[in-house]
């Protein structure tokens, strides 16, 4: 009888395959709907797969169509399979999963169980055109309505942004382990870094320490420079049977996935405020593999704030519980491209703009097909895709095909 | 009118949204295990009774973490102010987020000894926390 919590009958992720990718143009205020540019990432995905529309019998997004937060999803399932007039036998759309990359676990659940053989999976936002067009900042409650769910613990004490709520985390870790804001910097200006690499990154230009200290604060100890760019874009991939994928040179595998929730859902019920659902989900991924952090050759993991970085690499265990900062301290010769553990190679979603969980995931599959042109790890074989923080998150390890 | 958005209260969170009415900070506890368990809901979480409700506190609580609020998220919002997870000393492994009033942000640390201070709205008591005065301490 197995004993393992994390392992079920069979390792079914690696039934299916990430089969193509596509991304629309990405950028401030576009003023492009968001069913546009989902159709632009859409195709671009279906076409690098090898495959045509009529071959797509699978959908499924992330967190589905939202009308009341302009910008955060504006088109779902329905949108696209109309668009597109798909011929579907398995869809799925929403956002009660493993944080964002939820909607590429339940396409690779569904290929695995023979409900569809190619799922398009998606993920758009037009944040940016939102916030200008509203004036509106990403703010819980200022809409007048009375509050419920998980909010209500929050925002009715002015705990509004995901700043305030990330900024807790970051000074508690901040006093039990001395953590400096100088150490935390290192992750957005290595991001940076790596944007100036990637010409479709947003924010290219040089970033100092002193640039980093010298902004204003946003929700202490966040500065300007640790919170991520609303942006517009969409991100597409397909998820193959792993037998129907034409084009077996440029497949990613998926060797584990990592889906757990078994601590508090909550940011504020978590008995160690320095841990997150990372430290859940990591815990499963490692223990469906063979792989080792040692077989890992580039990570892209969350920054949607520069400290959710230190807790995905602290989850997966790069090093010792509490000891973020003096490892981060060694910046580019540790995370850079050419370091150690290359991280956001892409320029993240500090610099390269919140594409939400998905731009980690493309650049991961870019990465290990040796398409990341400018950018491009060395050698890169494997790679660990972490998405979400807080009470949510969902991870896995992504393998060349071999 | 200032931005507050105020919570939608139910049968489970009732208690604790307007415990404040005369002062006192609500928690909700199993009446079999004797639990304490937060946000409220009508099972016990270790023993799985239904046997649950909201009992009383002191209404004192230690800060776990902070955050000082710099920028103004709605028009007429002020700022800094610090919003904190602080664990509420009656009910082991209760931790509530709020905001902390009637201190310099400069002042505040992990540690620190707050108690509840409602703040009314409508029909609403936000349990608000500030430093708690020691007798000694006062002039
Ligand atoms: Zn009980």
């Amino acid at each position: 009888m197995n004993t393992n919590r994390y392992l079920g009958q069979r390792i079914g992720e690696r039934d299916a395959v990430i089969s193509g990718i596509g991304r629309s143009v990405v950028g401030r205020k576009l003023g492009r709907t968001g069913l546009s540019l989902t159709v632009e990432s859409a195709l671009r995905a279906i076409e690098d797969a090898g495959l045509s529309r009529d071959d797509i019998d699978g959908l499924s997004t992330y967190p589905g169509m939202m009308n009341a937060s302009p910008g955060m999803s504006p088109c779902g399932v329905t949108d696209v399979q109309d668009a597109l007039r798909l011929k579907l036998n398995w869809f799925s759309g929403g956002g009660e999963t493993p944080a964002q990359l939820g909607a590429v676990f339940n396409a690779v659940a569904a290929v695995a169980a023979g409900l569809a053989n190619h799922v398009l999976v998606f993920r758009t936002v037009t944040e940016s055109s939102a916030q200008t067009a509203h004036r509106r900042a990403s703010v819980v409650g200022s809409g007048g309505d009375r509050i419920g769910g998980p909010m209500q613990w929050m925002v009715p004490f002015h705990a509004v942004s995901a700043a305030n709520w990330v900024g807790i985390y970051a000074q508690r870790y901040m006093h039990d382990y001395g953590l400096s804001r100088e150490q935390l910097g290192q992750i957005p200006l290595n991001q940076r870094r790596h944007a100036a690499r990637y010409d479709e990154a947003i924010f290219r230009e040089p970033l100092s320490m002193d640039d980093y200290l010298g902004a204003r604060m946003v929700s202490w100890p966040l500065g300007l420079y640790d919170c991520d760019i609303p942006c517009d874009g969409s991100c597409a991939l397909v998820v193959s049977r792993a037998d129907a994928a034409p084009d077996l040179k440029q497949v990613v595998r998926i060797d584990a996935i990592g889906s757990a929730l078994t601590g508090r859902n909550s940011w504020d019920q978590r008995a160690d405020l320095t841990e997150t659902a990372a430290h859940d989900c990591t815990k499963m991924m490692w223990a469906r593999t063979d792989l080792t952090i040692d077989d890992v050759d580039t990570v892209q993991l969350y920054d949607g704030f520069s400290f959710l970085t230190i807790t995905w690499l602290e989850a997966l265990g790069f090093f010792p519980k509490g000891e973020a900062g003096p490892w981060l301290e060694a910046g580019e010769s540790r995370i850079g491209i050419g370091g150690e553990v290359p991280l956001n190679t892409n320029g993240g979603q500090l610099s390269g703009g919140r594409l939400h969980g998905y731009g980690y995931l493309y650049e991961a599959c870019a990465q290990l097909r040796g398409d990341a042109t400018g950018r491009q790890v060395e050698g890169a074989e494997v790679a660990v895709v972490g998405a979400g923080g807080g009470p949510l998150g969902g991870c896995m390890i992504l393998t060349k095909d071999r | 009118m200032s931005f507050q958005p105020l919570p939608d209260v139910t049968d489970d969170s009732a208690a604790f949204w307007q415990g404040g009415v005369d002062g006192v900070l609500r928690i909700h506890r199993c009446r079999q295990c004797s639990t304490w368990f937060h946000p409220p809901t009508p099972v016990c979480p270790e023993c799985l009774s239904m046997d649950v409700g909201p009992e009383a506190t002191s209404g004192r609580a230690t800060v776990q973490g902070f955050s000082v609020n710099m920028q103004p998220w709605a028009p007429d919002m002020e700022v800094p102010y610090v919003v904190a997870v602080v664990s509420v000393t009656d009910a082991p492994g209760v931790q509530l987020t709020t905001r902390l009033v009637d201190v310099s942000p400069d002042a505040v640390t992990v540690g620190m000894l707050v108690e509840v201070i409602f703040q009314h709205v409508d029909d609403i008591y936000l349990p608000l926390f500030r430093p708690v005065i020691e007798p000694s301490e006062a002039s």
